[in-house]
């Protein structure tokens, strides 16, 4: 039991890490009514996506330490006896918070504009500005 | 000779420069950006027509982005159904670019016009690299570049659009980090980002639980961004709200390049073989006729128009998703599936066109509103007509021919019960379309109630509508007689399909 246990949960933290933050990010992004703290859940989520991709690159676990080194080619050559860590789920995930990043601003600005229009950003409220309009005109 | 190897970044590249031309020559004067995007796309349009024949005469193209091998470096492939979905947004985008010159004027204010241009080339951009591009991850990157200036463009039209585009920024957020969560699966599992490198590798492995949970990823992700039912609910508050040429595009192009981002990851990234292990089409043809009929239900109960056309669209790519989940068991293969993607953007487009510009002359959004109107605007109500009776199934259009090829998919697949609905769902058809028609050709004004007075739309925004309304049955012959079928069957060999798999 003991075993299973340091085999597939405190080995592998990292992954538990990122799918309960996947979770909570899910969670918040369903359940909140605040356009905000969707946007928040929004952002965890991407987050957890991107632990997860740089969990991918890790070598040489035990005990839930991480023996892999940087993978950068020496003065004298590829040292013997060391692990590197693969760069390209590193190098993907810069692509991916560049993305993440312009997702979140341009949802800001939605947020923004929508505060403008209706003075909250409380999704009940707004819809039932909508419902409102809807019925005066 | 031309260097049609390089057209397929050529297509990308000079989109995305003319995107940042557009924003700069937008300081010294705001007409020209959009004589800028319109030759861009017009540009575009001619190469997608060399890449096609090129694909056709010669086979399919190969370009590596700095003349990085595959397996390690971002490879754009062109075959031809990539060739094929390519030039029809492209088409696409080109008539929606020509009809929204006025519309835009009409909507937007003047100051923010460079802007609303950039957004447009930018998502043209992006639905052109969904298109061409050989890597998962760069599929992913494009796909983001396309949604992005999809929910600001909604959102140009302010008031309802902001929400509506708001909870397609959400959901659609969500589908493509599903997207990327599947691209980490696969990754993890083979290290590999390529798609051909992907199927070769990928079958050893197809009992992998990595594998297959990373096959749902990409399924609810991609179902998320074409608005296949049940994950549509973004879908009709941001047709609806949008600007009416984004209504256009985004309803055309952008949901046919999720969908072929979709066919592309089943049938290419994952191969038939896959798909036959499990009852996975099966569950799709369901989903897709419960969406057929879920659509045209809901669309009879609108009463704003681009409404009941966006509903109408949910069962359209129910109809398009019936013919994949057919695919696998019927000598056809894809040919309905792809020959609806073709067909419906042709429909779709020319009767949000239509819809578009009764709401620019006398902001009339209410079906109930448009009574006798075929005198007043006679081309708008004509293409519409003719859109109409094509998306009812009026031979020898374009829906006439998606309709007979279904039924002899299902016929032939020997599941009688998708001939059923789709007859059934042709019925609510025939009741949401003609309620219109009536109403705009042949009801006239009772007495005492106030006539609105309307007149045509400008040259540019009924000559694209009636180019494609001749399109639904100047296409539909074409097909009928058959000149296009071997590209469908060259589509259909290069994906193993077109054989019954038993």
């Amino acid at each position: 039991m003991i075993e299973w246990i340091v085999q597939h949960i405190l080995e592998q933290y990292n992954y538990w890490i990122s799918i309960v933050l996947m979770l909570i990010g899910f969670y918040a992004m369903i359940a909140k009514e605040n356009l905000l703290k969707k946007l928040i859940g929004l952002s965890i989520f991407q987050t957890a996506i991107f632990l997860f991709y740089v969990s991918l690159s890790d070598v040489g676990t035990g005990w839930g330490l991480r023996f892999g080194t940087a993978p950068i080619v020496w003065e004298h050559g590829i040292h013997e006896g060391y692990m590197y860590v693969n760069p390209l789920p590193h190098v993907l995930m810069l692509t991916g918070i560049v993305v993440a990043a312009a997702t979140l601003a341009v949802a800001l600005a939605l947020v923004v504009r929508l505060y403008e229009e209706y003075g909250t950003i409380e999704e009940e409220e707004i819809m039932e500005m909508e419902m409102d309009l809807e019925r005066g005109t | 000779m031309l260097p049609i190897e390089q057209f397929p970044v050529l297509v990308v590249a000079i989109s995305l420069l003319s995107a940042i031309t557009i924003l700069l020559a937008g300081v010294i004067n705001k007409k020209s950006c959009f004589f800028i995007s319109l030759a861009t796309i017009t540009f575009q349009f001619i190469l997608s027509i060399f890449i096609l024949r090129h694909v056709l005469t010669v086979g399919t193209i190969h370009y590596w982005l700095g003349g990085w091998r595959p397996p390690w470096g971002i490879e754009y492939v062109v075959d031809t159904l990539n060739a094929y979905v390519l030039i029809i947004i492209l088409f696409l985008s080109l008539l929606a670019a020509i009809y929204s010159k006025r519309s835009v004027e009409h909507e937007i204010e003047a100051r923010k016009l460079p802007t609303f241009y950039t957004l447009f080339q930018i998502l043209v951009t992006g639905l052109a690299g969904v298109v061409v591009t050989g890597d998962m991850f760069n599929l992913y990157v494009f796909l983001e570049i396309a949604s992005l200036a999809g929910y600001a463009l909604i959102a140009a039209a302010g008031g309802r659009a902001l929400r509506a585009s708001y909870n397609y920024l959400i959901l659609g957020a969500l589908g493509v980090c599903f997207f990327l969560l599947g691209i980490g699966f696969l990754y993890s599992v083979t290290g590999t980002l390529n798609m051909a490198d992907l199927r070769i590798l990928l079958p050893a492995l197809y009992g992998n639980k990595a594998v297959q949970a990373a096959f749902v990823f990409f399924f609810i992700g991609l179902g998320i961004k074409s608005a296949f039912f049940p994950l549509h609910t973004w879908q009709p508050d941001a047709y609806t709200y949008a600007p009416s040429a984004i209504s256009v595009i985004i309803s055309t192009a952008m949901a046919k390049a999720s969908i072929y981002a979709l066919i592309r990851v089943i049938f290419s990234v994952f191969t038939v073989d896959f798909i036959t292990l499990f009852p996975i089409f099966d569950i799709i043809s369901w989903v897709a006729a419960i969406a057929m009929i879920f659509g045209s239900i809901l669309a009879i109960a609108q009463f704003d128009l681009k409404r009941m056309l966006a509903y109408s669209s949910i069962a359209n790519i129910g109809y398009i998703m019936l013919g994949v989940g057919l695919s696998t068991s019927t000598t056809l293969g894809l040919t309905p599936a792809l020959m609806h993607i073709l067909n419906h953007a042709l429909m779709k487009g020319c009767l949000f066109m239509a819809a578009c510009a009764f709401i620019y002359k006398a902001d009339l959004r209410d079906i109930r509103d448009l009574v006798g109107l075929a005198r007043k605007m006679p081309y708008t109500c004509f293409a519409f007509l003719l859109a109409a009776l094509s998306m009812i199934g009026f031979p020898p259009s374009v829906g006439f021919v998606t309709k007979l090829y279904l039924i002899l998919a299902a016929l032939d697949a020997g599941k009688y019960i998708f001939v059923a609905v789709i007859f059934f769902s042709t019925l609510l058809m025939i009741v949401y379309f003609w309620h219109v028609i009536e109403i705009m050709y042949i009801r006239t004004e009772e007495k005492g109630e106030k006539e609105i007075s309307v007149t045509e739309v400008p040259m540019s925004m009924f000559i694209p509508g009636l180019v494609l309304a001749f399109l639904c049955f100047i296409v539909g012959i074409i097909w009928l007689i058959g000149t296009p079928l071997p590209i469908m069957d060259a589509i259909n060999s290069g994906l193993g399909l077109g054989v019954v798999v038993p």
